[in-house]
């Protein structure tokens, strides 16, 4: 049944959403805009972060932690140049997006009186906004302008693969589903896979630095991906990427715990291999995998960055083929099989 | 933060090549050891593990899925016989599933030990010396000062106190380090992994499961013939069952009639039971999905229900040979139900009825029942008749073994079917087999107990884990040395601090105790001047 409010909640998304495109074309033209700036200090830039490379390499071989000091300070530091008008449009018009994105959130909750994350369709509308808001909440501290197109162009597919393939009419809890636990297991799922993604995105651009400084440190001036060039280290981007990682592994236990105390509840074992089970559990392992790596020899760096990415792709799985595709006690989705 | 190259795997991991190729039993052993509980085998195991338990969510399992287990067998057949040597149906208790955790959880007792050893001696070791040249260290700060060296340390060592830091004094600087709960936090997180490992598998020998199916006005005695089905785990005797009684007063049900979208979902289950335990007066007390009953060390869940009939069918000669009530299970979400009833003390030949309940029927265009609401609005109760014998042997309630049996009545054959509701409740058998009575409609609830002793000790050993967690990733360990050089009557002050394991607040932290420091003597004594920060 489609209430006006309801409809209101759609209309706000897909006008969020719409800003969102705007925001990722403005973000991309603010990491063009990098690039041609960094050929404009051509040279410079590069022999000085190729310089960097070289002496986090050797602070790495001696096992310092000379890294934050080896990092170009620009790029770490508040920007230098407030001239980048495409990343503060952009950021002005991301933000107007997240609120209009959170009304849709809200009138979804109000239309079908419960929180709204009882089915995939809302799973995926409160998840992008938690992950659009840690990444407006990060950016007041750290710049992370330059992950802007990889969020808002991640979130935008989701978001389209949720109105489109995942949106369902409100509809009540069926009773395996009426638990205040529902209200604190997935809440804590939502936010420990938005952690997840952010640290995702910076290890995949972490992967895309590791090699561009492998190509430099190789000799090969000729720098292609001049726009990696005003970005941080790989080194520091790996420090990044595990920190936000840490958070989101807690935020995950607390979901494999609190899952298995509901499912104790309502199903009287706290824990029977059911598929979701298994998933959230691989999951776990994966990321306590990624943990251990960065303590591992020979694992730390492009390994611990790879490690991440598949803990990644085993959450999207299972949000997005578990839930839909394999039997068992979940029947979460809210589509009809 | 990179690590550094005192981490603790350092002391655990041999980077040096193995020079005698020609290595006794126990260099091997000890050399397999090492490899065993380095952090890249625990890695390659972690890996490992999760690798091993896709497989179980692909393919049903005996445990969770026993019917899927059926079904996938009769589509797969060509690879059932590899499927049952490679224990794919019990995956999570298969040889190798198992083989990998407790390889993963030895090397974990293996890493653990020494790490705690270790970690006993730093905690009483003092902190290390102060390095020659601090300017190489990651984070670094100067500045400079009047007055005297000694004022200068022990107001340092004053403020790194407050900020719970273990001091040593070496000449002219102080060592200070912090942080000794991130790998206190570390080993309990570790430790507390193999408790709850321990406690799951130790408790599961006391526990048992049960599944009873209980219909309005019926009563469950907690005895082992009384259950349906029952597992239980290594360690349950006569004794695990302590005695109560619950009788089923009456199972409402809800279903949504108003929002078209979710028409005839179902919004609330509540069971009203009575309870009896020796020595009590019976209690009134509510079940509902997500509210288990507990009651003498179990817990009762309401996890199904459906419809059973209340059926009478006498003989030619009017004498009743079967009473009873009789579940229907449930086929679809509008509960189409399918139901058995066998009269072994039919004679000359037993009678079998197998048929549907439909709770709202309507008639198809095809001529056919359906149910399309899952209330009882229209109730109609449909059988096909067998006769012969029902077989011998334990009988499943639901299914009827029709081997031995011909079908007198029902499609395909030409006599029609039995058809019974409410308002017409009396039907005449075939072949004057007698007749079947529809004495009323109820519902049941499938009740399931558990009963696990276990329970507090995960939990316990749950929480322990997750302090541990959540200390050893949060809490940062971290080294800071204050030097102080008297040149000529100017003080050069130098701060320093390292990083062990994961730090982002190192820098802040130096940049922090410099300030402190430059204010606290400042207030002592004049100004201090201050020189920009060196890196
Ligand atoms: C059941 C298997 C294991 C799991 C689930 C697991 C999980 C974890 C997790 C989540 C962390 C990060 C949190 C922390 O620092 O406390 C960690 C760290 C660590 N684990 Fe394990 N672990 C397992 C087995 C092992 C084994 C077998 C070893 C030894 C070879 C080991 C050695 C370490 C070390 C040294 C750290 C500290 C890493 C650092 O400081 O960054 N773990 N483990």
């Amino acid at each position: 049944m489609t209430t006006p409010l309801d409809q209101l909640s759609v209309l706000l998304l897909l006008s969020a959403m719409g800003l969102y495109a705007v925001a990722f074309v403005a973000f991309a033209l603010d990491l063009a805009r990098r690039s041609s700036e960094a050929q404009a200090m051509a040279d410079e830039a590069a022999s000085r972060s190729a310089g960097a490379t070289a002496s986090a390499a050797v602070s790495e071989v001696r096992g310092g932690v000379a890294t934050l000091v080896a990092a170009p300070p620009s790029v770490d530091g508040p920007p230098r140049s407030n001239r980048r008008t495409a990343a503060r449009v952009a950021l002005a018009v991301l933000t107007v997006g997240w609120v209009l994105h959170l009304g849709a959130d809200v009138l979804r909750g109000i239309a079908a009186a419960r929180v709204p994350w009882a089915n995939m369709y809302e799973f995926s509308m409160t998840g992008t906004l938690i992950i659009v808001g840690i990444y407006l909440l990060a950016l007041t501290r750290v710049d992370l302008r330059f992950l802007g197109a990889v969020i808002t162009g991640l979130v935008l597919v989701l978001l389209g693969i949720a109105t489109v393939g995942f949106r369902v009419a409100v509809s009540p809890l069926p009773p395996a589903l009426q638990s205040y636990w529902l209200v604190i297991h997935v809440f804590v799922a939502i936010l420990g896979t938005a952690f997840f993604t952010l640290s995702g995105a910076v290890s995949a651009v972490q992967l895309v630095q590791a090699r561009r400084e492998r190509v430099l440190a190789a000799g090969r001036t000729a720098d292609r991906v001049k726009l990696l060039a005003t970005v941080p280290t790989s080194t520091r981007l790996e420090n990044i990427a595990y920190r936000v990682a840490i958070v989101g592994f807690i935020l995950w236990t607390f979901t494999l715990i609190a899952g298995a105390i509901w499912a104790n509840h309502a199903w009287g074992r706290y824990w029977g291999w059911d598929t979701k089970e298994v998933w959230t559990f691989i999951i776990w392992v994966i990321y306590a995998g990624y943990l251990h790596a960065r303590a591992t020899r020979g694992w730390r760096g492009n390994g611990s960055g790879w490690l991440n990415l598949i803990g990644y792709g085993a959450v999207l799985f299972n949000f997005g083929v578990v839930n839909v595709f394999f039997h068992g006690l979940h029947a979460y989705s809210g589509l009809s099989s | 933060m990179s690590r550094p190259s005192d981490a603790f795997e350092s002391g655990f991991e041999d980077p040096r090549p193995v020079e005698n190729p020609r290595l006794g039993p126990l260099e091997w052993a000890r050399w397999a050891w090492r490899q065993l509980t380095s952090m890249r085998t625990a890695l390659l195991l972690l890996l490992a593990l999760a690798i091993a338990a896709v497989p179980g969510s692909l393919i049903p399992q005996e445990s969770a899925d026993p019917n899927g287990v059926i079904s996938w067998k009769a589509s797969n057949a060509a690879f059932v016989s590899i499927a049952d040597v490679l224990q794919l149906f019990d995956v999570y208790t298969s040889a190798w599933f198992s083989a990998i955790y407790l390889l993963l959880f030895v090397s974990l007792v293996g890493c653990v030990v020494p790490r705690l050893f270790h970690h006993l001696k730093a905690l009483r070791a003092a902190p290390p010396r102060t390095p020659a040249r601090l300017g190489r260290l990651p984070a670094y700060r100067t500045a400079e000062s009047e007055g005297d060296a000694e004022h200068a340390l022990a107001t340092g060592e004053r403020l790194l106190r407050r900020r719970r830091y273990r001091l040593q004094r070496y000449g002219s600087s102080v060592s200070a380090e912090r942080g000794y709960l991130r790998e206190t936090g570390n080993l309990v997180f570790h430790t507390g992994l193999v408790g709850v490992l321990i406690s799951v598998f130790v408790g599961g020998g006391f526990t048992y499961t049960g599944q009873r199916i209980v219909a309005t006005g019926q009563t469950f005695v907690n005895e082992q013939q009384a259950y349906d089905t029952i597992s239980t785990g290594r360690f349950f005797g006569d004794s695990s069952l302590q005695p109560y009684a619950i009788t089923l007063n009456s199972l409402a049900v809800k279903y949504e009639t108003r929002n078209l979208a979710a028409l005839g979902e179902p919004i609330d289950y509540t069971a009203d039971v009575t309870t009896q335990q020796p020595g009590q007066k019976p209690q009134k007390r509510v079940i509902k999905v997500n509210e288990p009953l507990s009651i003498g060390g179990t817990d009762v869940y309401l996890l199904g229900n459906g419809y059973a009939a209340k059926l009478t069918v006498r003989d030619a000669k009017g004498k009743v040979i079967f009473g009873g009530t009789v579940p229907f299970r449930p086929q679809d979400n509008d509960l189409t139900s399918l139901g058995v009833v066998k009269v072994g003390s039919a004679s000359p030949k037993q009678l079998g009825l197998v048929g549907f309940l439909y709770p709202t029927a309507v008639r198809q265009t095809t001529g056919a029942l359906a149910s399309n609401f899952p209330d009882l609005l229209n109730p109609i109760v449909t059988f096909s008749v067998y006769t012969g014998s029902l077989g011998s042997g334990p009988q499943n309630v639901y299914t009827l073994d029709t081997t031995g049996m011909t079908q007198v009545a029902g499609p395909p054959t030409k006599t029609k079917g039995i058809q019974l509701s409410p308002a017409d409740p009396v039907a005449i058998l075939p072949d004057g087999l007698g007749t079947v009575r529809l004495d009323g409609i109820t519902r049941f609830a499938a009740l399931d107990i558990h009963h696990d002793p276990s329970q507090g000790w995960v939990g316990g050993f749950v929480v322990i884990t997750v302090a541990g967690l959540i200390t050893s990733l949060l809490i940062p360990r971290r080294r800071m040395w204050l030097k102080v050089t008297d040149e000529d009557g100017v003080l050069r002050l130098e701060y320093a601090a390292l990083a062990r394991g994961d730090d982002p607040a190192l820098e802040r932290a130096v940049a922090d105790f410099a300030e402190e420091h430059r204010q606290a003597l400042e207030a002592d004594r004049g100004p201090v001047e201050r020189v920009p920060a060196g890196v």
